[in-house]
């Protein structure tokens, strides 16, 4: 059946025809519907893991035992789990084990760019990259053939465009795996003390060197000739882009950006006049070539930066300008995006922002925080760095530091990466207070399951984990929880905790505003009665999207009874968008607000 | 011969229903037996962000995204966003704008100005420009929500793919507690 797919809905259904059985997993974007939509399949077993190194552990425990397993993120998701990584490398596996990487060029969802073939290269494993969604649904079962064959983890490279466009797939019938799930023990290619992985070192180099040959006779590495006077060298994306840009070119269409094929690379330089390469982000096929002795152009001409299209592609190749319209000369407001109307952190942060504090911040929705007017979060670097770089802040400034630093974090991010860095601040004693944004879901991905939510991927009800006791426990004897929409409370209590000496733990408890609008609840939307807004702007000053203000037009100016006389508008709420979090409620001293009728 | 592929930008705000709409028109775009590639970004840029969706279709696609300069269509959901994009249509291009104005948080906050002239900027820019009530129209028809449906049925006025490949798509789309509605909704975009 011909059916219109995204890359990662083809992934899953790719891995589900071909017999894979297992996937771990952390949400993160553009990855995260890889996992959920697999584990809707008949028969398979998925989870959220609380990160990506466990994922990956999780997905090595279950290839050990045989089966297909997959471990999927998106690209700093490898930095995680890189420690396992880089040593599943040495022992393979039993079963097929296949990481698949969310690469995210033009940052669209996250902190940086990173390039993450470079991990193949790094950890010595082979990597895979289709173009579009029907090779997606492919590359995922040739994966896992390679894997077994080769015995070595495959690499499965994704990027946001190919994971979230959509193009046409052919479904087919799933085929059972045939893999046989035991225990089987086998020290010396397992147990990685120095003796044993010295051996499995060896063991991985002779598996390159077979690799590198299979790539000059792999299917999915192919030419396509036609003009020979510019031949370009593309995979994934790019070749697609590069395909549509130069449809009278030659192609080498790479389907393994590594090993690369040597000497199909060689053969396709010598029946080309130029010879190109076409990459997003790093030289990462171009310097290998440039090894080679080829000469190659690429990222002479080519951004290293952000995502392609066909016209970049086409005039950094051919020189000539694109014939684009210049925009009309005007200023368009930008509309970044910001925290939905009733989101619980824009409580918390509206406190933060006043308190003359440096806020550590980490991965989330709260991240968006940082813009005016809420200016309530000053870092963001990685997920679950808030808690440790504000430890290591109060610990540099000393007494000087004492009630200035505070990290926020996530209830998925701290469960994530968090933990450690809490005990921390309770082991070497800081006088940080950390805050949980425990708004019961993983938000920012799309409301994702964690352990803190008392349900698993699949839906099963399952032990819910308890982030006040687990503070407790961990050695913290100020534990706080708060209601973030409560501004007076949310005030108090950050007042208390940051004159207090010694570490503090303040969760800030109240469910996403998506999440109670998904489950159908939410409060009664709120209105401003314009005959007693007096025009102070101070709600304004919460930043939330349902309340805008409206300046008197030329007719009011002269027809409004103006509540002062410097009075020039008022504050209006969108009923559609508006939840009723009271919040603007709460900073109304005029109590303008009311229920809306 | 493989026929000219043609590219379709439809823009709007987060919670518009941009990305519903575009999934309907590439489903309408197979059912058409033709090949068809669409383009969108999630996560992050989607909290009350810019959302774009490129769709592109003929008889072989390779790139789901249009390059600035080669659009033929744009189907914007809000009239501020159809500035942001209009660089990506081409020479003769066609541009379908819903009367509707979303201030960005800038505007609400008195910041920055809504440009009040849009409308006009756009035809100064571009010759075939189609301003349509659709906000309008769903709101009588009883569902904010409609409006992607009454402005994919202005759409289909520019594509040349019969009604009942349309209707026929709708109907697996919908529940059918709402179909025939958003059957109307469609009619109505498509005649006036």
């Amino acid at each position: 059946m011909k059916v219109l797919m995204s890359g990662n809905e083809a992934i899953a259904r790719g891995a589900y025809e071909c017999g894979v059985t297992f996937a771990a997993a952390y949400p993160g974007t553009p990855s995260t519907e890889i996992t959920e939509e697999f584990s809707k399949y008949e028969g398979v077993y998925a989870e959220w893991s609380p990160n990506e190194k466990v994922a990956l552990e999780v997905a090595i425990g279950a290839s050990l035992a045989g089966a297909n397993a997959m471990a999927v993120m998106k690209h700093v998701g490898v930095n995680v789990a890189a420690d396992p990584l880089f040593t599943v490398s040495y022992t393979g596996t039993n079963g097929g084990l296949v990481i698949v990487t969310a690469d995210d060029p033009s940052l669209h969802s996250s902190q940086n760019e990173q390039d993450n073939r470079n991990y193949a290269k790094f950890a010595k494993i082979p990597m895979i990259e289709p173009s579009d969604s029907a090779e997606a649904k492919d590359f995922i079962r040739i994966a896992f053939e390679i894997a077994r064959k080769f015995d070595t983890p495959v690499f499965l490279r994704t990027t946001t465009r190919l994971s979230h466009s959509k193009s046409v797939v052919e479904t087919g019938e799933p085929k059972p795996s045939g893999a046989v799930l035991e225990i089987r023990h086998d020290p010396r290619k397992y147990v990685m003390v120095p003796a044993n992985a010295r051996l499995r070192r060896l063991a991985v180099e002779e598996r390159m060197k077979k690799l590198a040959d299979f790539a000059e006779t792999f299917p999915e590495n192919r030419i396509e000739m036609n003009d020979p006077s510019m031949g370009i060298v593309a995979a994934g994306m790019a070749y697609s882009y590069a395909r549509e840009a130069f449809p009278e070119a030659s192609f080498l269409k790479l389907g393994m950006v590594h090993p690369i094929p040597a000497g199909m690379i060689r053969a396709f330089a010598a029946k080309v006049d130029r010879l190109y390469v076409v990459e997003e982000l790093d030289p990462f096929l171009e310097e290998q070539i440039r090894a080679l002795g080829l000469p190659v152009a690429g990222k002479e001409h080519l951004p290293f930066t952000n995502e392609f299209d066909p016209g970049i592609v086409e005039t950094a190749l051919s020189g000539k300008a694109a014939n684009v319209k210049a925009l009309p000369q005007v200023t368009i407001p930008p509309r970044p995006p910001n925290l939905c109307p009733g989101c619980p952190h824009r409580g918390l942060f509206y406190v933060l922002g006043k308190t003359k504090t440096f806020v550590a911040g980490d991965i989330g929705c709260y991240t968006l925080s940082f813009m005016k007017p809420l200016a309530g979060l000053h870092s963001c670097i990685c997920m679950g760095a808030s808690v440790g770089m504000a430890h290591g802040m109060s610990k540099a400034l000393g007494e000087g530091g004492h009630g200035k630093v505070v990290g926020v974090i996530g209830d998925s991010t701290f469960i994530h990466s968090g933990i450690t860095s809490l005990l921390n601040t309770v082991y070497n004693q800081s006088d940080v207070v950390i805050v949980i944004c425990d708004n019961r879901t993983t938000a920012m991905t799309g409301m994702q399951q964690h352990p803190a939510t008392g349900y698993t991927l699949q839906g099963a009800r399952t032990r819910q984990l308890d982030l006040p006791s687990l503070g407790t426990v961990l050695g913290i004897e100020n534990v706080r929880v708060i209601n973030p929409l409560d501004l007076k409370e949310t005030k108090e209590v950050m007042k208390e905790e940051l004159e207090r000496k010694g570490p503090s733990l303040v969760v800030a408890q109240s469910p996403c505003a998506l999440l109670l609008k998904k489950k159908g609840g939410g409060e009664k939307p709120l209105r401003i009665d314009p005959d007693v807004c007096t025009g102070c702007k101070v709600c304004l000053g919460l930043g939330c999207p349902a309340i805008s203000w409206r300046k008197f037009d030329a007719e009011t100016e002269k027809t409004f009874k103006k509540k002062t006389k410097k009075q020039e508008g008022i504050a209006v709420i969108d009923r559609d968008l508006c939840n009723g979090c009271t919040l603007c409620s709460q900073v109304c001293k005029f109590k303008a607000v009311e229920e809306a009728k | 011969m493989e026929s000219k592929v043609r590219s379709i930008l439809i823009a709007g705000v987060g919670g518009q229903g941009v990305l519903k709409a575009s999934d309907i028109l590439s489903a309408v775009i197979i059912e058409a037996g033709m090949d068809v590639k669409k383009s969108e970004v999630h996560g992050m840029a989607q909290r009350g962000g810019c959302v774009t969706s490129h769709v592109r279709y003929g008889s072989r696609v390779y790139s789901p995204l249009a390059r600035k300069g080669d659009v033929d269509l744009i189907l914007s959901f809000e009239k501020l966003e159809t500035l942001r994009y209009l660089d990506y249509l081409k020479e003769g291009g066609r541009v379908i704008i819903n009367d509707l104005e979303v201030y960005p948080p800038s505007v609400n906050m008195g910041e920055a100005e809504y440009p009040p002239d849009v409308i006009d900027l756009v035809a100064d820019h571009v010759d075939t420009v189609e301003v349509v009530d659709a906000s309008e129209k769903a709101a009588r028809l009883g569902d904010p929500r409609m409006v992607n449906t009454i402005l994919l049925g202005v759409l289909s006025r520019h594509m040349d793919i019969d009604s009942a490949v349309w209707e026929k798509v709708l109907r697996k789309t919908f529940p059918p507690k709402v179909v025939e509605k958003n059957i109307e909704a469609f009619h109505l975009g498509r005649k006036d």
